[in-house]
């Protein structure tokens, strides 16, 4: 009830606030623009924006640990949340500058323009894309290795249980978790990718060739998809994934290779759609009908007139796609029906390190783990929509 | 009246659309597990089946009928709510359990944990996101607008378990306000039920709030940007009056349609977080039933989320259709 | 007398690109009580902008950096913003361009009439409702008892247009901003919104800004004509003045545009094959007849004008020519020979024959590609040439429509202006090495003076290389400067056809006098002079409907 009744208090402080703040504004700036026609509601946000502000920075210098002696884990991820929120946007900063002076002047001129989001996550793609190409040399153990401690903490400090040869600790049966967090880069990702191409190649080429021959083929194809489309994807994915794990032990095929088909297939059917529509909007132009009346064959216009002009939103497309993608596998995996063992994969490990977080209170190193696995999915989806955002933004704004 | 009959002419069709696409999922559903190889029966017991078990089996579930009368028969237990009984069900009573349930038996109370699930959250989430919508779109390019959208894009980018794994950390381990495990059962006190389901609730939340709050925005900006939002300006409406008069009405149906897409997409987060918080609903005894290759659970199961995501759809549609002034009154 | 609005160095500036960049760069204004100003320019001569500003309205991305714009003593620049809502819709009104657009789907034309009256508390709603249907019939709108009643959707173009007039005037205001109320509409249906607007204003002796493009029309409806150019004042001058002796050479070059004529050919002998034969075509989409027994010839080095309102099948003709629309009946011919209905059937030859231009150039052109490949790509497929040699006639047709090879080369459409755009097009048709060339609606997207540039193109080509040209248009004035026999089309039919001079001198069939007598000229006393002649029930849609 106390609570309440503090939450009550405040909210009151902040209403009053910002009649305060709004009145003191027109009254010292004499009725400068800015406050004379600011409405109350704008007032009360930066009351209320200023009130979190403080609030956070009486937190963070929250000591870390109690007066009983007791740990103050939360201070403990709120500082760590800060920090490394700061270094990313120092480094986003950072990446941009560099983008500025070099490579070509196309590029230079592209980082010139670039909102610091943007910047982020091209350079975690980058990062990323460099881990899992390099996880064999960069890893220090094997994925599946199992090694003689299991369930040593994170943090390295034998005083938690924790061993510095393991800076991240080990799992249930004694795997490294960094060399399996930098091995999941590689399965995970590179699944990822390689299924959302082949969707890309299926749903691209039959709603190219649909919006551009129309008729039968056209209602056909369309038709199939809305069925398909009726039914929700994750659900779709899980059904079939029953059926394939059948499968997998007949023909003694792997699980994953099943699964890479049916999301491939299941997300074709958005591709499809989006091709279609845009290849539609560009039929209809004028020099698609130019050349038609000249007398040019199919391939030259698919290839030669509409592919060019479709090229930008079918590349934010396959980087919306790719997170959808990687967010089903992840989750397929989480369930326990995605990538299988012996591959260390981010889902999996979510799903088997979860029970560390119920450690947080005593140990915040050890509740990191899990979290690390599922932030890892969470970061590189982060900054594929920010470079998506900005590229869509880009090529709306250009319209104008 | 014309108007009326036209109007009415179009929702009969999209109903019927709607139900036609529903029979063809159904068929499909159907068809899908029955691509499995080889025997059935032989595939739900295992390899350890006597050959008595396996020919009850095949007789209970008439897998010497042939696939279009197993169809019909299939669609009409759907129909009527009979959906059989569970292989695990089958087996259990096989070696000699007592006493087994049958599949609707088993899905009834679940649905209704969902539907509970799902109702809070949309009780939370809605107007939440519609509010912080529209605030952002009047607001564009301030810095709350920009904090809102590198807030909910991050959101939209996380993995469910993602969220639900910090606000157990946050809301249940450092700061024991709500439950991590949401064990929920017949008979339970509402508030108790609802302190329960908080945290799934809450995650879910998280997930659509973001996504419902982008598109109300991008609706709205698209509104704010009409020439007649302009002309209601240039009248010397208060801000308010163009806003409540003039945008909302026309913004009606682009709302409607987000909530209706974004409640469907609940269908689809509601698997995870299901699981994550062990909740008993449909999506948890889904995922069980995937693992343990319990099929007629599982094609139960797919036609219920199948048809629910049909259903929010028509719903939407036929609710945009009847709020757009052009076709409420034809020329 | 003192003014009601006066304008002092007003600057404006609109962002792109993160920076802003200026529109309109100092522009004074005096406006008195009752007085009406023409605005008139060519597009990005910040006509509208200006008109805004004069409301103290910005849109988004655009900004008073400097000046005044003082209302009846209130400096609107600086005035908050309840202040400025005080007085928006109540002693301020506005007309928009598109009336379809600017009224709001969701309610009622009459409820949207009565807000600002029982908003700003001038009247009360029922009354307020009396008035607009009073104003409703002073604006001749039919069925004024009713019309009211019904949605924006269910009432035709001209007759929001006018409604929207009414609403403007429903809190009787000192001052309206006219912005290109009738470029949207038809001839026809443009010179009744005219006639109405021209007597309320003078009725309720109303002060109004007129903003266009079209210089015939401001003559009818502005005492004083204010030209822009680049967001710069040219000149201003009081309307007879202005037209007849305006001082500043742009402004003359704008009048001199309305002058331009080629001289007539003479008539062709009997018994000459005409290039293209339309015979007899009747064609449909769907089940519905489009087209009725359409039939005209088209001769060598001659220019057919397609003359018709929106809707009278003037396109439709055109894809049957080119075979994207076989007809359903009749046929098409060639140089006497018929071709076959669908294009895919066609040789290449009979392809290459016949070129087109299109309206908008914008999406005439790949934007993905360079002008030199646009140009190059009918060389290349016609004619066989590539490598250098493909690239000298890509340079000679460049040096045709008068483009400097070296630099437009290498350029993407989106670096041309709007006329050069339609210049590559002009190329890529002549690329094929053509006879005839459709050329459908060219100019009108394009401004006068640009658009004059084109005609004259198009004029020279055809001596150069004795081209037949059909050109489909609205525009009367463009039939009146290039075309050698005109054909005249209404709801899919034709309806008179001839040589040019034959048809701009009576006695002309009923429609043809219409729509002729619509277009708007030059002389400030032609809508006097018109509405006297018909009298106000015999033009406009009124007239075609007695049809």
């Amino acid at each position: 009830m106390s609570s309440l009744l503090t939450m009550a208090i405040i909210l009151a402080a902040i209403l009053g606030g910002a009649y305060v703040f709004r009145f003191a504004g027109q009254k010292i700036t004499n009725n400068a623009p800015m406050f004379r026609d600011m409405g109350y509601g704008v007032a009360f946000g930066y009351v209320l924006a200023a009130a979190l502000l403080i609030w956070a920075i009486w937190y963070y210098f929250q000591p870390l640990e109690t007066d009983a002696g007791m740990k103050n884990a939360g201070v403990q991820f709120f500082r760590w949340a800060v920090q490394g929120f700061i270094i990313a946007a120092i480094a986003a900063f950072l990446f941009r500058l560099f983008g500025q002076f070099v490579g070509t002047a196309g590029t230079r001129k592209l980082f010139r323009s670039m909102p610091l989001t943007a910047s982020f996550g091209i350079l975690v793609i980058l990062l990323y894309a460099i881990v899992a190409i390099f996880a064999g040399a960069i890893a220090p153990y094997g994925q599946a290795e199992i090694l003689g401690a299991a369930n040593v903490t994170a943090g390295g400090d034998p005083a938690l249980g924790g061993n510095p040869e393991y800076p991240l600790g080990t799992d249930q049966i004694g795997r490294d978790i960094l060399s399996r967090l930098i091995y999941g880069a590689q399965n995970t990702v590179g699944i990822a990718f390689v299924t959302t191409c082949l969707a890309f190649f299926i749903g691209g080429s039959l709603g190219f060739l649909a919006a551009t021959l129309q008729g039968w083929l056209d209602q056909l194809l369309s038709r199939s998809v809305d069925v398909l489309m009726a039914i929700p994807s994750l659900i779709f994915a899980l059904l079939l994934m029953t059926i394939a794990s059948v499968w997998a032990v007949e023909l003694g095929v792997p699980l994953t290779i099943f699964m890479v088909l049916i999301i491939a297939v299941i997300d074709s059917t958005r591709v499809y759609r989006l091709a279609r529509a845009v290849g539609l909007n560009i039929v209809v132009m004028d020099y698609i009908e130019a050349a038609k009346l000249r007398g040019e064959g199919l391939g030259y216009l698919v290839f030669k007139e509409i592919l060019p002009n479709a090229m930008a939103p079918l590349l934010a497309e396959f980087g919306l796609r790719f997170c959808f993608v990687f967010l089903t596998i992840a989750a397929l995996s989480f369930l326990g029906v995605g990538i299988q063992p012996p591959l260390a994969d981010w889902g999996t490990m979510v799903r088997d390190l979860a029970p560390f977080i119920n450690f947080a209170a005593f140990a915040p190193t050890a509740a990191i783990t899990p979290l690390l696995a599922a932030g890892a999915i969470a970061l590189l989806t982060v900054a594929v929509n920010f470079v998506v955002d900005w590229m869509l933004h880009k090529s709306s704004g250009l319209k104008e | 009246m014309d108007g009326l009959s036209s109007i009415l002419k179009i929702v009969l069709q999209r109903l019927g659309l709607g139900l036609v696409t529903l029979f063809v999922v159904s068929i499909v559903i159907f068809v899908a597990v029955n691509l499995l190889p080889g025997d059935f029966a032989e595939a739900i017991l295992g390899q350890g089946a006597t050959p008595e078990s396996v020919a009850k089996i095949r007789e209970d579930l008439g897998l010497d009928q042939p696939m279009i009368t197993r169809y019909f028969s299939w669609l009409k237990g759907m129909l009527t709510l009979d959906l059989g009984t569970s292989f695990a069900q089958l087996n259990f009573a096989n070696f000699g359990g007592a006493g087994t349930t049958t599949i609707a038996e088993q899905i009834a109370p679940r649905l209704s944990n969902t539907m509970f699930l799902a109702a809070v959250t949309a009780c939370i989430a809605v107007p939440l996101a519609v509010t912080l919508g529209i605030l952002a779109a009047l607001y564009r390019n301030t810095a709350f607008d920009k904090a809102a959208n590198m807030f909910t894009l991050s959101s939209i980018s996380s993995p469910e378990f993602f969220m639900a794994y910090v606000l157990i950390l946050f809301l249940a381990v450092l700061n024991p306000i709500f439950p991590s495990l949401s064990n929920i059962f017949e008979g339970m006190a509402f508030s108790e039920r609802l302190e329960k389901s908080m945290l799934p609730a809450l995650t879910l939340t998280l997930v659509v709030t973001a996504h419902m709050m982008r598109m109300t925005r991008a609706a709205i900006i698209n509104l704010l940007a009409s020439p007649y939002i302009e002309m209601a300006r240039l009248k010397g409406l208060s801000p308010m009056r163009v806003i409540v008069k003039h945008a909302l009405p026309n913004a009606l149906a682009p709302i409607i349609n987000v909530i209706a897409l974004n409640l469907a997409y609940l269908i689809t987060g509601v698997v995870v977080v299901e699981v994550v918080f062990v909740y008993p609903g449909i999506g948890q005894l889904f995922v069980d039933s995937v693992k343990i290759r319990d099929i007629p659970v599982v094609q139960a199961c797919c036609l219920i989320f199948a048809a629910a995501y049909i259903l929010l759809n028509l719903t939407a549609d036929i609710l945009s259709i009847l709020s757009n002034p052009r076709l409420r009154h034809p020329k | 007398m003192s003014n009601l609005l006066t304008i002092r160095g007003l600057k404006i500036e609109g962002r792109s690109d993160e920076t802003w960049n200026p529109i309109i760069n100092g522009v004074d204004l005096n406006l008195k009580k009752g007085e009406v100003l023409g605005l008139i320019g060519e597009s990005g001569a910040g006509k509208s902008t200006i008109g805004l500003a004069a409301m103290g309205y910005t849109r988004d991305g655009v900004r008073i950096s400097d000046g005044t714009v003082e209302f009846d003593g209130i400096d609107l620049v600086r005035a908050s913003a309840a202040v400025k809502r005080g007085l928006l819709g109540k002693r301020i009104a506005y007309v928009a361009q598109s009336a379809a657009a600017s009224f709001n789907p969701a309610h009622k034309i009459i409820d949207q009439h009565t807000e600002a009256p029982v908003q700003h508390g001038v009247d009360n709603r029922a009354s307020s409702i009396e008035d607009g249907i009073e104003l409703y019939r002073k604006l001749r709108l039919p069925n004024p008892d009713e019309i009211g009643f019904r949605y924006p959707h269910q009432v035709s173009g001209g007759q929001l247009q006018r409604a929207m007039t009414a609403m403007a005037m429903s809190c009787r205001p000192d001052l309206i901003i006219f912005d290109e109320p009738t470029t949207a509409l038809d001839v026809t249906t443009q010179i009744e919104v005219l006639a109405s607007i021209r007597e309320i204003v003078e009725e309720f002796d109303t002060a109004a800004i007129y903003i266009t493009h079209d210089l015939a029309v401001v003559a009818q409806m502005a005492d004083t004509i204010k030209v822009l150019l680049r967001g710069d004042e040219v000149e201003e001058a009081d309307t007879r003045t202005m037209l007849s002796a305006p001082k500043e050479d742009y402004t003359k070059s704008l009048w001199a545009v309305r002058a331009f004529e080629r001289p007539a050919k003479p008539a062709v002998s009997t018994g000459a094959v005409p290039v293209v034969s339309v015979r007899n075509v009747t064609a449909a989409y769907g089940t519905t007849d489009v087209l009725h027994d359409v039939s005209f010839d088209i001769h060598a080095g001659r220019t057919v004008a397609v003359v018709g309102e929106s809707g009278s099948g003037k396109s439709t003709t055109a894809r049957c020519i080119t075979g994207l629309l076989p007809p359903r009946i009749g046929e098409i011919a060639f140089d006497g020979e018929v071709l076959p209905a669908d294009y895919r059937k066609r040789s290449k030859d009979q392809l290459r024959q016949a070129q087109m231009i299109y309206q908008m150039a914008d999406t005439a052109l790949n934007p993905r590609k360079t002008i030199g490949q646009i140009i190059g790509r009918p060389v290349q497929f016609y004619g066989g040439l590539t490598g250098s040699a493909r690239r000298a006639r890509v340079d000679e047709l460049l040096e045709q429509i008068e483009l400097e090879p070296s630099q437009y080369f290498n350029r993407l459409p989106s670096e041309l202006s709007g006329g050069q755009k339609q210049r590559v097009g002009i190329a890529r048709a002549l690329a094929a090495e053509p006879k005839f060339i459709i050329c459908d609606e060219v100019t009108s997207a394009l401004d006068q003076l640009v658009a004059e540039g084109i005609l004259r193109l198009l004029g020279d080509l055809q001596d150069k290389l004795g081209l037949s040209y059909m050109f489909i248009t609205h525009d009367l004035a463009t039939v009146k400067a290039i075309a050698d026999e005109v054909v005249v089309m209404k709801d899919g039919k034709v309806i008179e056809q001839g040589p040019k001079l034959d048809m701009f001198t009576p006695p002309h069939h009923a429609y043809t006098d219409l729509l002729l007598s619509s277009v708007p000229e030059m002389d400030p006393d032609w809508l006097t002079n018109l509405l006297q002649e018909r009298g106000v029930d015999n033009i406009g849609d009124a007239a075609v409907d007695k049809m």
